[in-house]
């Protein structure tokens, strides 16, 4: 029966069609001069099976003791239904907006194709202080309370410039903001400095695994305890800028207990990164990190292993892609209307067609109850309400309607959707990872 | 401040219709929805007891709003008698949508008096329950091509027409019927008039027997030179051929988060018995573990909880920017669209989870899959909103977007 065959057979006609391949490719390049794109993808090719070491690590050391980890407290229970974002969100929003458009949507084309974020990006964005808003005053940051609901709005306005570069972008703050919620005093007075100054070091929270149906609270990366500290083993999966990354948080079944989450420097002995470019997010310049016998110091197992911590590690990641997929479902539907509006065919524009206008209409519709969802669910978990409920519905309806509204979105621009003289395909690609990445981002 | 939780000052609203819906609709639910037709005696002493409260300060009736009001803003935001309203509906529409329907002196028609009429007509109809009389025979979604027709005569209108669809039509005291006082000139020439059920030539053809809210009577009505007051016409008389439909429409914006309210307290209601069944039946629900690695039942059940999430958030966004007195066209008819056509999938989905535990009369899971349905048409239907919504989205007039 067919879809049974545990391995594809080679039949008469396949095995001829590899053969035609083999012989036909070079003079079909040179005729028709497509010898450079070729190269380019063995290029590609080439650097997807190339392991290299981690990046060189600058001396992460205590500069100041701290006599108790600093928290942000909680944002405290509010009154009444609202959802007007407050003066500094709106100021935080319409900053990093303009940073999108500007910056980042004419970057992005570029920076997906070369799978790579430009420097003089992260350092803008270094001064634009994003990082700062989820840490405490007391280490150099800005944040006086918790604050998830503003780091939802500010990954929703980057990625509506573009998500690959959001991504590439906002991995340092999750590292950053890892630190600040489950960090003990040694582990904030390490690390934290060094993403409050001018050089923020590219760090990665690492919790995805390349395999099917992963559950990221059924981990195979594996810690066990050993000679004071652990020793980790596994494989990372899409973890941003693993090349260039200093840091990571990685998460790892602990002694056979369940997931927690481990500071690896990324110099670390055994520690090699893989390029890993995927169907989108190619910005990020994502890798595949792998974990050989590598021994870390017992101070690196952050929040004391709880299964609490990494629960909600894990949901507000969640909330994080959720709140990516707003802003790049709203930027498919912004660039859609205008299309839709001018494009004639059959004597009037097509969006005076129902076929045409309703999709339009539930793409608007879908993308509304996701936002409220994404909403809902960071605002509980900043006022210290439960919202595992929340973070699990935005979730499902972001992964789902959020693919919708992208594959609506090319569908609409027909042919042209199809080609990368527009972003259309581009944000198709990247709307694909909501539904299954789990880690990178944190609100 | 963003919050998306409901204020605790509604809690006590919430519960009290909660406990109404338990103890009132649920132990009728299926008693009046077998006998079709027949007078839910039970909610006349429900509706006192809702007069009693409302009039201790409690919500705006019958889902009629006021613009315009006087009401101080506090601080800068409002949660209001839209939120509260829309509230109650949900817990109300969880017990049963058509006992709710069938509520006395909470009709359709006393949303548009509340909305529309003049200070001396809103007392005048104080206390009267009014049904709402819009669709023809031959005329549903396209309201403004109505044939009903008034013709003044000295200080009556004189009423023609048939009227079908009227919810309660017979149980109400008067019914708001909408006419034209000129085809030629279109919708800005369709006016609504009261008419008392006893008015002559006001005659009732018949009860209509329906798929669901059968607790809910509809009627089909005949206008046989009805002689109406011409200060029973709501609004102004003029024709404003500028503003148009508008006056009648604004009524909508108010009424149809309503309606979404309603499908999402009988989607809910299913919900909750099947996450009861499937949890009996050995399946738990993890909002943590990826809906994949469950079973499809729980993979289902989160999808079908997620987009009730989106119907429900959507509708409270809408009521809280009445609420504020902010436009809410758009959101009033984002919030009902998403609420009809997710309130039919789920209750729909869910009868196919329980399987003939559902698709029999032993539970009303069968029964709210019926009720379900008409919530995704009347008021305005799934197309018609999606109509409004693409228009609004794309900055399209209704002669260019049909």
């Amino acid at each position: 029966m067919a879809g049974t065959n545990p391995k594809p057979r080679r039949d008469a006609m396949g095995t001829a069609l590899a053969v035609l391949n083999k012989l036909a490719s070079a003079p079909v390049l040179d005729r028709f001069n497509l010898r450079k794109p070729v190269e380019k993808g063995l290029y590609t090719a080439t650097r997807t099976g190339f392991t290299a070491v981690g990046a060189a690590t600058r001396q992460f050391a205590a500069a100041q003791k701290l006599a108790k980890p600093a928290r942000l407290p909680s944002a405290g229970e509010r009154g009444l239904f609202d959802i007007t974002p407050d003066d500094e969100q709106k100021m935080i929003v319409e900053t990093v907006s303009e940073f999108a458009a500007e910056r980042l949507r004419p970057a992005a084309a570029e920076a997906d194709a070369d799978c790579a974020t430009p420097a003089d990006l992260l350092s803008t964005v270094t001064e634009l202080g994003v990082t700062l808003v989820g840490v405490p005053e007391s280490l150099g940051g800005l944040g006086t309370e918790r604050s998830a609901v503003t780091g939802v709005l500010v990954a929703e306005a980057m990625a509506h410039g573009d998500m690959g570069l959001a991504v590439a972008l906002l991995a340092p703050s999750a590292v950053s903001s890892a630190l600040v919620l489950w960090g003990d005093e040694t582990q904030q007075a390490t690390y934290l400095p060094a993403f409050v100054g001018d050089d923020v070091p590219a760090a990665a929270l690492a919790v995805q695994e390349p395999r099917p149906l992963f559950d990221p609270f059924a981990l195979k990366t594996k810690a066990y305890r050993s000679g004071g500290g652990f020793v980790l083993e596994g494989v990372k999966s899409l973890v941003p800028r693993a090349a260039q990354a200093e840091l990571f948080v990685v998460a790892a079944d602990l002694d056979g207990r369940g997931p927690a989450l481990f500071i690896v420097e990324s110099d670390s002995e055994g520690l090699t990164v893989e390029s890993e470019p995927a169907m989108g997010l190619r910005a990020a310049g994502m890798g595949k990190l792998h974990l050989d016998k590598v021994r870390v110091p017992e101070t690196a197992l952050l929040g004391e292993g709880k299964s609490a911590v990494y629960t909600e590690c894990v949901r507000l990641s969640r909330i994080a892609w959720c709140a990516l997929s707003l802003g790049t479902s709203q930027a498919v539907l912004d660039y859609v209307i205008p299309y839709v509006n001018e494009r004639v065919a059959f004597g009037e524009p097509v969006s005076h067609r129902q076929g045409v206008a309703f999709k339009v209409a539930d793409m608007g519709i879908e993308l509304e109850g996701m936002r409220l969802l994404t909403y809902r669910a960071a605002s509980r978990a900043e006022q210290g309400k439960p919202y595992a409920r929340e973070a699990g519905l935005a979730r499902r309806l972001c992964a789902e309607k959020g693919m919708q509204i992208g594959n609506d979105g090319v569908q609409l621009l027909g042919g042209h959707g199809f080609v990368k003289e527009h972003p259309v395909e581009r944000w198709y690609r990247d709307l694909r990872a909501v539904g299954l990445v789990e880690g990178i981002v944190l609100v | 401040m963003i919050n998306l939780e409901v204020p605790r000052k509604f809690a006590q609203l919430v519960d009290q219709a909660h406990q109404a819906a338990a103890e009132f609709f649920r132990p009728n639910s299926r008693k009046y929805d077998q006998a079709e037709h027949t007078y839910p005696k039970e909610l006349d002493m429900l509706a006192a007891l809702l007069d009693g409260l409302s009039a201790a300060g409690g919500g705006a009736g019958a889902g009629g709003v006021r613009r315009g009001g006087t009401e101080k803003k506090a601080d800068g935001n409002r949660n209001g008698s839209n939120l509260q309203l829309l509230l109650g509906t949900i817990e109300m529409c969880w017990g049963d949508v058509g006992l709710l329907l069938s509520m006395p002196r909470q009709g359709l028609g006393n949303a548009a008096i509340a909305s529309v009429a003049n200070d001396e007509q809103l007392k005048r109809y104080e206390g009267k329950w009014a049904a709402m009389a819009i669709t023809e025979p031959d005329t549903g979604s396209d309201s403004g091509a109505i044939r009903t027709t008034a013709v003044r005569d000295g200080d009556y209108y004189v009423l023609n027409g048939e009227k079908i669809f009227v919810t309660s039509g017979e149980r109400a005291d008067c019914v708001v019927v909408w006419a034209t006082l000129d085809r030629s000139l279109g919708k800005a020439a369709i006016k609504s008039f009261v008419v008392d059920r006893d008015t002559p030539g006001f005659e009732l053809v018949r009860l209509e027997h329906k798929l669901g809210i059968r607790a809910s009577d509809t009627a089909h009505f005949r206008l046989d030179n009805v002689r109406v007051h011409k200060d029973n016409l709501l609004g102004s008389p003029e024709i404003n051929t500028e503003q148009g439909f508008a006056g009648v429409m604004q009524t909508f914006d108010n009424t149809r988060p309503l309606v979404a309210a309603m499908a999402i307290g009988v989607a809910r209601a299913s919900l909750e018995e099947t996450r009861r069944l499937l949890e009996e039946a050995g399946v738990d629900i993890d909002y943590d573990r990826p809906a994949f690695t469950q079973s499809a039942a729980a993979a289902t059940y989160l999808q079908l909880e997620a987009d009730w999430e989106a119907a429900y958030l959507l509708a409270l966004e809408a009521a809280w920017m009445a609420d504020n007195r902010k436009p809410n066209s758009l959101q009033a008819s984002m919030a009902k669209a998403k609420a009809g056509r997710s309130g039919s999938d789920i209750t729909l989905r869910c009868v196919e989870l329980a399987g003939s535990v559902g698709y029999g009369e032993g539970t009303l899971l069968e029964k709210w899959a019926r009720d379900s349905k008409i919530l995704d048409i009347f008021e305005g239907t799934q197309q018609i909103q999606q109509l409004i919504v693409a228009r609004r989205l794309l900055g399209k007039s209704s002669s260019e977007l049909k």
